[in-house]
């Protein structure tokens, strides 16, 4: 099978990439850039025109919900969604029922994933059994089934010790660790972030601190330890500025935020619409503002979505008493190119941070990339395509974004996984 | 990328009147005074013979109350009734099962009873708003207070034995003292106090009680009772939430009296006529000296009674609301 994919803008940050050229595509690997290789006959071309093609989106922080919260979303509907989206791989977390502490369950969700073939699903495996925050986890036995890095999720493990070996042990066999940096008692049980708003709607607040003081913690064992690490999610900027210093100072630590983190603050809150409802909290306008600064600093590799699908009536209820998150696999392009439109980054620089960033955060050399000989991961987008996303055009099983009737500009129009077409807009 | 909310678009109708009362925030003075207004009217009513109107003939008042409330489920019930409404109370445990559900399934529920009102009392800050986002249209939602978040009526009562006793609120010296962190009465007076054009909002608290950013609401942060009482015309105690405090927050109920507990040595400090407002139930010696909550200058017993006059003015003006509401939608129609 030889697809064609002709006449587009071709962005490939990895190999330093930006020129109108068409692109080959044999056996499912990249075959061409700009000339046909040898003898290449096409049996499918895709008109680019117009359009960006690019290596397919890298998403580092998808909740699926398979195994054990198939109300809410499966591992086929939300790989649709991420399809849908241009993503082509994208990294699952731990907090599946059964958690990812055992190779079954890794096994399971990537045949799951496998069988419904719409995209590259990584689990991340737990770092301790039962997110326990007590016993190891097997991580050898997990990373020799698939599992590509280790977290504890937001199941901190308070012991500092009972951290530090887990650290260990991973950096003994160069395991990547994960952190969603939260101290459980900062957070307490609160809902958004602790400032005016939060003072003014009486919610219970998270202040920027529950953040930032594990943040500080866990660097200071990532150090002792020498382990690779990677924060996910953040959401102050004092969080990123920690990490941007100890990079300086040689460590091998990296980190990534969702994309609405850069577009909204905890102000959206008013009127408690429970799709602003999110773990971690909506932050201050400052930290928006940080955010954005270390985006165009360098200082932040990758923008992930934080997909999190809900069944309707988890967000049915007063603000506190809904579950925190929002999807985010098919808003995550269009939102993306927000930051190419506001000035704060080149559109290679965005691709960049969707694609090769990420997988060199994760250890992938193939990946994230459109070298030729590698896997034919491809994204294909209309940078003006104008539409609403609406309800009738979500993929996901999930309903839960504030973006929902949104007006957005910039839509993928065709996906490529391992050279098959996984999804195209009719 | 999002206009803000405002709860305004939630609790007005088109013509600017009340047709829920969920948050005393962002309602102009006209609209509070209004509220006073009409409450004055019908507590010159609650001293005649005859105290009930035919406002609410025909209409049914469902008090829907997730949190208990002895008092504020009484006054409530009792200016239902005064106002010729049938009256439905349901005492509800959140305790059982999953709120979120409980609040749809009750809803649904209690709309195939045809209520004509919900008067709501929920643990969940902005439970109030979430029911009237999702109630059928025309059917009134009055905040009986929902978290940390809102107590309107509450702070309308106590803005009209204010005016009652005060006259007008522009040279008034307010303070609110003691729990302001998870006090919806103290956010709702604040908002009040502020559009109804008081002197100065005072907030006196240690630092453990006051909720991060308060200043911003316009009021004046004092951790010195002393300080604080300094020039003070009304002095409104709030209740120490005792099941709500975590150890950490106090080191006892006796440092607290001590420092923050409105003692007759305390008040002297305020003006000589200055007045003293408490939402109660009271915590003797807890916050206020039975002194001085039995003394001349308190007003706590004036709130109970006004506190109807409130509620039947609140719950009259939104069924009213409704009803223009009503007939603006029938027009619409017809156009």
């Amino acid at each position: 099978m030889n697809i064609l994919i002709s006449g587009g803008r071709l962005i490939d940050p990895a190999n330093n990439i930006d020129q109108l050229a068409d692109l080959y595509i044999s056996e499912g690997r990249i075959a061409g850039i700009g000339e046909a290789p040898a003898g290449f006959v096409a049996d499918q071309q895709i008109d680019a025109q117009g359009q960006v093609v690019c290596p397919g989106l890298i998403d580092l922080c998808a909740h699926l919900r398979e195994p054990g919260y198939t109300q809410k979303g499966s591992i086929r509907s939300e790989t649709r969604a991420a399809a849908a989206g241009g993503v082509t791989t994208l990294v699952t977390p731990p907090t599946t029922k059964p958690v990812v502490d055992n190779p079954a369950v890794a096994e399971l969700i990537q045949d799951r994933a496998e069988a419904a073939g719409n995209a590259r699903v990584l689990p991340m495996g737990a770092l301790t059994q039962g997110l326990n925050g007590e016993q190891l986890a097997p991580l050898h036995a997990l990373a020799s089934s698939g599992c590509i890095a280790f977290s504890n999720g937001r199941h901190t493990v308070r012991n500092s010790l009972t951290l530090m070996r887990a650290l260990e042990y991973a950096a003994t066999h160069d395991l990547l660790v994960q952190f969603q940096p939260q101290d459980p008692d900062l957070t307490g049980n609160g809902s958004m972030h602790e400032d005016t708003t939060c003072t003014r709607l009486g919610l219970n607040g998270i202040p920027e601190a529950a953040e930032t003081v594990d943040v500080s913690r866990c660097l200071l064992l990532v150090e002792q330890a020498g382990v690779r690490a990677h924060f996910g999610q953040l959401s102050c900027e004092r969080s990123v500025k920690m990490i941007m210093d100890a990079r300086e100072r040689g460590l091998p630590v990296s980190c990534d935020v969702a994309i609405h983190h850069f577009l909204l603050t905890d102000a959206n809150v008013n009127g408690f619409n429970s799709d602003f409802h999110l773990m971690p909290p909506l932050r201050s306008q400052l930290d928006r503002a940080g955010l954005r600064q270390a985006l165009m600093a360098g200082g932040i590799q990758a923008i992930c979505s934080d997909h999190q699908p809900h069944e309707a009536a988890a967000k049915q209820a007063p603000f506190a008493a809904t579950e925190p998150g929002m999807i985010g696999l098919e808003t995550l392009l269009p939102l993306s190119l927000l930051l190419v439109e506001q000035g704060l980054l080149e559109l290679p620089q965005l691709i960049e941070k969707l694609t090769s960033a990420p997988a060199q955060i994760l250890g992938l050399a193939q990946a994230g990339t459109l070298s030729v000989g590698a896997e034919a991961d491809v994204c294909v987008f209309d940078p003006q395509h104008s539409w609403t996303f609406s309800a009738d055009q979500i993929h996901s099983a999930g309903q839960n974004t504030p973006f929902l009737d949104f007006a957005l500009k910039g839509r993928v129009t065709a996906t490529l996984l391992g050279g098959e077409l996984v999804h195209q807009l009719g | 990328m999002f206009e803000p909310i405002d709860a305004n678009q939630i609790q007005l109708n088109s013509d600017g009147q009340l047709k829920h009362f969920l948050t005393t925030e962002g309602l102009s003075r006209a609209l509070l005074t209004e509220i006073l207004d009409t409450a004055d009217s019908f507590l010159d009513m609650s001293e005649q013979q005859v105290k009930k109107v035919p406002l609410l003939r025909g209409k049914t008042v469902a008090n829907l109350f997730f949190e208990n409330s002895t008092r504020t489920l009484s006054t409530f019930e009792l200016a239902a009734k005064r106002l010729s409404a049938d009256v439905l109370n349901l005492n509800i445990s959140t305790s059982s099962t999953a709120k979120g559900e409980t609040l749809r399934d009750t809803l649904m529920t209690l709309e195939a009873m045809h209520a004509d009102m919900f008067v709501v009392r929920h643990s969940d800050s902005g439970a109030a708003h979430f029911i009237a986002k999702h109630v059928t249209p025309n059917v009134a939602v009055i905040n009986a207070g929902d978290g940390r978040h809102a107590h309107p009526t509450q702070a309308m009562l106590d803005m009209l034995t204010i005016r009652r006793h005060k006259g007008d609120f522009a040279p008034l010296t307010v303070a609110i003292v003691g729990d302001i962190l998870h006090s919806r009465v103290a956010r709702s007076q604040i908002h009040a106090l502020r559009t109804l054009g008081a002197g100065e909002v005072r907030v006196i608290a240690p630092k453990t009680l006051l909720p991060r950013h308060i200043e911003a609401f316009g009021v004046k942060v004092f951790t010195d009772m002393a300080e604080g009482l300094k020039d003070v015309d009304v002095v409104m105690m709030l209740r120490l939430q005792k099941e709500r405090m975590n150890s950490a927050l106090l080191p006892s109920e006796s440092e607290f009296y001590k420092l923050y507990g409105l003692t007759e040595e305390k008040l002297a400090i305020a003006k000589p006529d200055s007045v003293v407002l408490h939402p109660g139930p009271i915590n003797r010696g807890v916050e206020i000296a039975t002194s001085v909550a039995d003394g001349p200058r308190s007003l706590i017993l004036n709130q109970v009674t006004n506190g109807i006059a409130v509620r039947m003015a609140v719950m009259s003006m939104a069924v009213s609301g409704q009803m223009v509401e009503k007939q603006n939608a029938r027009q619409g129609d017809n156009a």
